[in-house]
């Protein structure tokens, strides 16, 4: 799309402003606080932190391979087939993403075989179980929108539904799958609490390595060092990889109202029945524990975790480890809010700058997710360090949370809008134009209905990343205002079985509202189309 | 030769097809009428295997073809926006059919070049299909249609996109080379001009619903040719 | 964003966010203020399990100071917060530095030495660890095991009451302790066992110990809540690695009708004595307001709160326990120390040599 230079730069501004700002800048001051030739030789050539890297390496692909093969017949399912409950099953899948793992990893664990306990095949179960709605979703929105008639033109060919699956289909969706295996891997590479809860202290990742370095030991020039080794690593994947990307980009032919249809035969029935019931069952067995936690009483069962989070609600008394439960959602809903609006406004600035010019932007997009594969212990301490002066003497404010969050969510939202930004074909806005329509108005017309729909799914996906946000978070320094993850944190860092129901249960509430704004999200994209 | 019989689709409440009949033999093209909305495409992805029947059958030289899965049916199709891969070019669009079927790579550039020059579009191997015209978009996607040697080749407002002069042409084309290939096929279209240009007989949808029987007195025979002599 | 409309506002909006960067060099900071100066407003940073005893709003009613209270991080990442930015501090006083970290927060000149005037309230042998009063002890707290009574009960067992006890075979697969490399209770316990055993004899120790199947995990919640058989999460192993003030706690937190005794207790024998103190921060604007901030920190009125807000015990010798810790979560008689000093020298040799014997 042709844009005046002035608003192409303006468009590219505001996400370059941001991103360095509130990363770029943090997180170059603290490696440079800590960054000499000799740490870097020596992280080098430490056999431990070697294997350290290594580990790091290998089991964030292997997650990221098996959360796509898990991921994409659910994505297909619920793409193409229309059934009663289908948002919500939609939306619960979505729910284990944004759950802080403190407390999703309690119930995993506890579900867990004795002998998965502290393995690898531990760390990758639960990987899978929590980036599933990356691969559901951001596969989903692509397959949804991808014209049936083009597999049943292969079949029509000879072509068995394999070979449609694998030389069509799939070539086809190729930018969301990559898309959302780029999220994963950045996911699982930086993963923390699922590797120190299920992993143990056997496995040790770069992430839980720095985190140990920095706010543990205190060593910060080892921890400079494998922080800038971490950061170089995710730079160049992510150049590569974005590269990749856009030679990648064929102009598809999207239906924008979604293809999904009513499973007409007794297989299709079968297969649908079949994933759903599958994927519910896996997806909700975990959280169902949750829920029943939070009414375990004693041996039995009952309301007492409930009574004593409303109890602690307004009057409740000082001493308790959550002052005020009601509060803390509060809290949480108005930073998500923020966020929210934050991440939208920023993320879709950069897909439109990153979709419609053509030299260098890749590298936008490559630097807005590199974030995502940083540690969150780097930038709460570079935050520390930098925004300590005036104008942005922000240490401490609240401020910082949702545009914290927002740094997180801004990939999410970028990921949500450019495959469909790309996959316009650019012959429909010369249509456009040659019917008469200003450069503004084809965009109206063309673009903004993929935007919108696109926005308003990386919007539903900004507000969750936030409700459950906790790395970020609980390294920032606070006052007073305490979201639910942080409260959940707080009631289990105090012993007895009634903070532990309580957790399970403000965990439930958590829950809960995640699903409401995932529903609401999609019901507001519209009825057919519910990805 | 072809036979649908006693075939019904419903859409929810609403009977799309009821009771619908229709044979087409070897080497005869049937065109059919039909306003939109009268599920002339539907009855077209019901023979292709695409949608299965509430009620009747397919049969092919007597053979029940309801259950075949699509690919195995050796029915072609062409569609009316002609629904090209766009991952792949022009060569590889013609022939995915023969690819998909394992056949040698030098069998499959032979035959490609060969349905390519059949079409007039010889050379195009190398083409993106972003680049083509609407014509050609449309010439490429029945040679791919054809590489694979369909038994049965059905065509679902292939025309419809086309400006009138590069239709009517392309009418006249159409006809020439189903005759050239000897093949049978079901033509849809809402333009009787259209259809008694390309096909040998013409029905509607109406006719189909009242259990049309074939019969020579309401269409054309094969070689009666002549249909490019109408001018537009 | 419609690029016909919105130009404007994106680029003022990104113009606000570049002015805002370009400012950050400028340096001027605090406003100078006119003669009579309002009471200053104090920030007390704190780790996050931090509760607020309602104390503080005494303190602000008799002083006009107002206390803010605020939190981030765990106790190491706290300190080592406090430590990268010495002499810029996030506040004016620091609450939460334990004698493992001591050293090393002295070294870096990250307190303002101050003698509060209550220091001869003050258990003496605190007091004593910090010679240049760079910091001031505020409680202690004993990092003990805890066994699930009612689980050695149905079996008719006696729980284990010594660390000799646990390398018993009868105690195998029982235990669960938390990495020393990563929490503070863990660190704790290694500690402890240095004190017991000596070095290198602490490492023969945890090689039998390995033997007998000691579960590690990473954190406490993990080792209270999912492992241990006590804690409520459905775990399998009836010893843990917590506090002497756990047992009191898992009342207190109890819903009504609360139990007559708690079904935990602590092993005092195992016990290691971990003390915190709270410092006015080098950089502070208000330096004399945060001194008198520490006094009030280790006054009566405060002191005797801490018990049932944060499960310490206050650091003042004529401050009472309440009854409840009285009857159920007693500070240890002799617990096991190890000078600040000692376990700055040897803190990471201890936690690589430890790593090598049990996780390798």
């Amino acid at each position: 799309m042709r844009l005046a230079p002035a608003v192409r730069i303006a468009l590219a501004v505001v996400p370059l402003t941001f991103l360095a700002c509130f990363f770029g800048w943090p997180v170059v001051a603290i490696i440079a606080r800590g960054l000499s030739v000799d740490a870097v030789r020596e992280v080098l050539t430490d056999p431990g932190l070697r294997s350290v890297a290594w580990f790091t390496l290998w089991q964030a692909a292997a997650s990221t391979l098996l959360t796509v093969a898990a991921g994409l017949l659910p994505a297909y399912v619920l793409a193409r087939f229309r059934f009663p409950g289908r948002a919500i099953v939609l939306a619960l899948v979505t729910v284990p993403f944004v759950l802080p793992t403190v407390v999703v990893g309690a119930a995993f664990l506890a579900l867990l075989p004795p002998s998965l306990d502290q393995t690898v095949a531990a760390i990758l179960a639960a990987h899978v179980y929590f980036n599933l709605a990356v691969v559901i979703r951001t596969v989903g929105t692509l397959w949804a929108q991808l014209d049936p008639r083009l597999e049943e033109a292969a079949r029509t060919l000879g072509a068995s539904p394999l070979q449609v699956m694998w030389r069509v289909t799939l070539p086809l969706l190729r930018p969301a799958i990559v898309a959302a295996a780029s999220i994963t891997f950045l996911f699982t590479f930086t993963s923390f609490g699922v590797i120190r809860i299920l992993g143990g202290p056997r496995h040790v990742t770069l992430e839980v390595e720095i985190w140990r370095l920095t706010t543990q030991a205190f060593q910060l020039p080892t921890a400079a060092a494998l922080a800038f080794l971490q950061l170089l690593a995710v730079t160049g994947l992510m150049v590569w990889w974005s590269g990749a990307q856009q030679r990648q980009a064929v102009a598809l032919r999207l239906r924008p109202r979604g293809t999904a249809a009513v499973p007409r035969t007794s297989g299709q029935r079968f297969l649908v029945g079949a994933t759903v019931a599958a994927l519910v069952a896996v997806v909700a067995v975990p959280l169902s524990r949750l829920v029943v936690g939070s009414f375990t009483q004693g041996d039995g069962y009952g309301f007492a975790a409930w009574r004593a989070l409303a109890a602690d609600s307004g009057d409740g008394p000082a001493n308790r480890p959550v002052a005020d439960p009601l509060d803390a959602v509060i809290t949480s809903l108005r930073f998500a809010a923020i966020a929210t609006v934050l991440a939208v406004v920023i993320g879709g600035a950069a897909a439109c700058a990153i979709a419609y010019s053509r030299r260098g932007a890749h590298l936008l997009d490559a630097g807005l997710m590199l974030p995502l594969g940083t540690s969150a212990v780097t930038v709460g301490f570079g935050l520390l360090i930098t925004m300590d002066r005036r104008p942005l003497d922000l240490r401490g404010s609240w401020v910082l949370i949702p545009i914290a969050h927002a740094v997180v969510a801004v990939p999410f939202v970028v990921r949500a809008v450019l495959p469909n930004l790309r996959s316009i074909d650019p012959r429909l806005r010369d249509a456009a134009a040659t019917l008469g329509a200003a450069p503004g108005r084809v965009w109206r017309e063309i673009d903004l209905p993929f935007l919108r729909r696109a926005l308003v799914a990386g919007a539903g996906f900004a507000f969750a990343i936030s409700l459950g946000e906790f790395g970020a978070t609980s390294f920032l320094t606070r006052v007073g205002d305490q979201t639910m993850p942080i409260a959940i944190g707080r009631l289990l860092g105090r012993p007895s079985a009634l903070n532990l129901s309580q957790a399970y249960a403000l965990a439930t509430v958590l829950m809960v509202l995640t699903l409401a704004a995932v529903l609401a999200v999609d019901r507001l994209r519209g009825e057919s189309s519910t990805f | 030769m072809l036979a649908v019989e006693d075939v019904s689709v419903r859409f929810g409440p609403r009977w799309v097809l009821q009771g619908v009949e229709l044979v087409v033999r070897s080497n005869e093209v049937v065109g059919l009428l039909g306003p939109s909305g009268s599920g002339k495409s539907t009855l077209l992805r019901v023979i292709a295997g695409l949608l299965p029947p509430d009620a009747g059958r397919v049969r092919w030289d007597g053979e029940d073809v309801t259950q075949l899965p699509t690919h195995r049916r050796r029915f072609g199709l062409v569609f009316q926006d002609h629904q090209l891969f766009p991952h792949r070019d022009v060569g590889a669009n013609v022939g995915f059919g023969l690819a998909v079927a394992g056949r040698p790579k030098a069998e499959v550039r032979a035959r490609v070049a060969e349905l390519l020059e059949l079409v007039g579009l010889k050379g195009f191997e190398h083409r993106a299909v972003g680049s083509l015209s609407g014509g050609e978009a449309q010439r490429v996607a029945l040679a791919r249609a054809l590489a694979p040697r369909p038994r049965l080749l059905l065509l679902d407002e292939p025309l419809g996109a086309l400006d009138r002069e590069l239709h009517d042409r392309l009418a006249v084309e159409l006809r020439a080379l189903l005759k050239q290939v000897g093949i049978a096929g079901v033509h849809v279209t809402h333009d009787r001009g259209e259809a008694e240009m390309v096909a040998d007989r013409v029905l509607t949808m109406d006719d189909l619903h009242a259990r049309a029987r074939p019969s020579s007195g309401n269409g054309r025979f094969p070689e009666s040719g002549g249909s490019g002599t109408t001018s537009p | 964003m419609n690029p016909r409309i919105h130009p404007a506002r994106l680029a003022a909006a990104a113009a606000v966010c570049l002015a805002a960067m370009a400012g950050c060099g400028d340096d001027s900071g605090g406003d100078t203020s006119s003669g009579t100066e309002p009471p200053p407003a104090l920030t007390l940073l704190t780790y996050d399990a931090f509760t607020e005893p309602a104390a503080l709003a005494s303190f602000t009613e008799a002083t006009g100071i107002e206390v803010t209270v605020a939190k981030g991080g765990d106790a190491g990442t706290l300190v080592n917060k406090a430590i990268i930015t010495a002499g810029r501090p996030e506040g004016d006083v620091l609450w939460g530095l334990d004698n493992t970290l001591l050293s090393r927060a002295l070294s870096q000149g990250v307190f303002e030495p101050y003698e509060s005037t209550e220091l001869d309230a003050l258990d003496p042998s605190a007091v004593g660890l910090v010679p240049g009063h760079e910091v001031t002890p505020v409680d202690t707290g004993d990092v003990c095991l805890n066994v699930d009574r009612r689980w050695f009960e149905e079996r008719g067992e006696e729980p284990p009451s010594s660390f000799e006890d646990l390398v018993d075979p009868a105690q195998k697969g029982r235990l669960v302790v938390q990495n020393p490399a990563s929490s503070s209770p863990g660190l704790a316990f290694m500690l402890a066992t240095v004190a017991h055993f000596g070095d290198p004899g602490f490492l023969d120790y945890w090689a039998r110990l390995r033997d007998n199947d000691v579960a590690v995990v990473e954190d406490w919640d993990t080792a209270y809540y999912s492992s241990f058989t006590g804690g409520g999460g459905g775990g399998d192993r009836p010893i843990v690695v917590s506090y002497a003030s756990s047992p009191p706690a898992t009342i207190f937190f109890a819903e009504e009708p609360k139990p007559a005794e708690p079904t935990t207790a602590s092993v005092e024998a195992t016990c290691f004595r971990q003390v915190e103190f709270a410092g006015v921060l080098r950089g502070t604007e208000h330096q004399e307001a945060a001194q008198r901030l520490v006094d009030f920190l280790v006054g009566e009125e405060l002191q005797a709160e801490l018990p049932l807000t944060n499960f310490v015990y206050p650091i003042r010798e004529d401050v009472p326990l309440p009854q409840l810790f009285v009857d159920f979560g007693q500070p240890a008689a002799d617990p096991l120390t190890l000078s600040p000093e000692v376990i700055a020298d040897h803190r990471d040799e201890w936690i690589d040599a430890w790593t090598q014997t049990v996780l390798r």
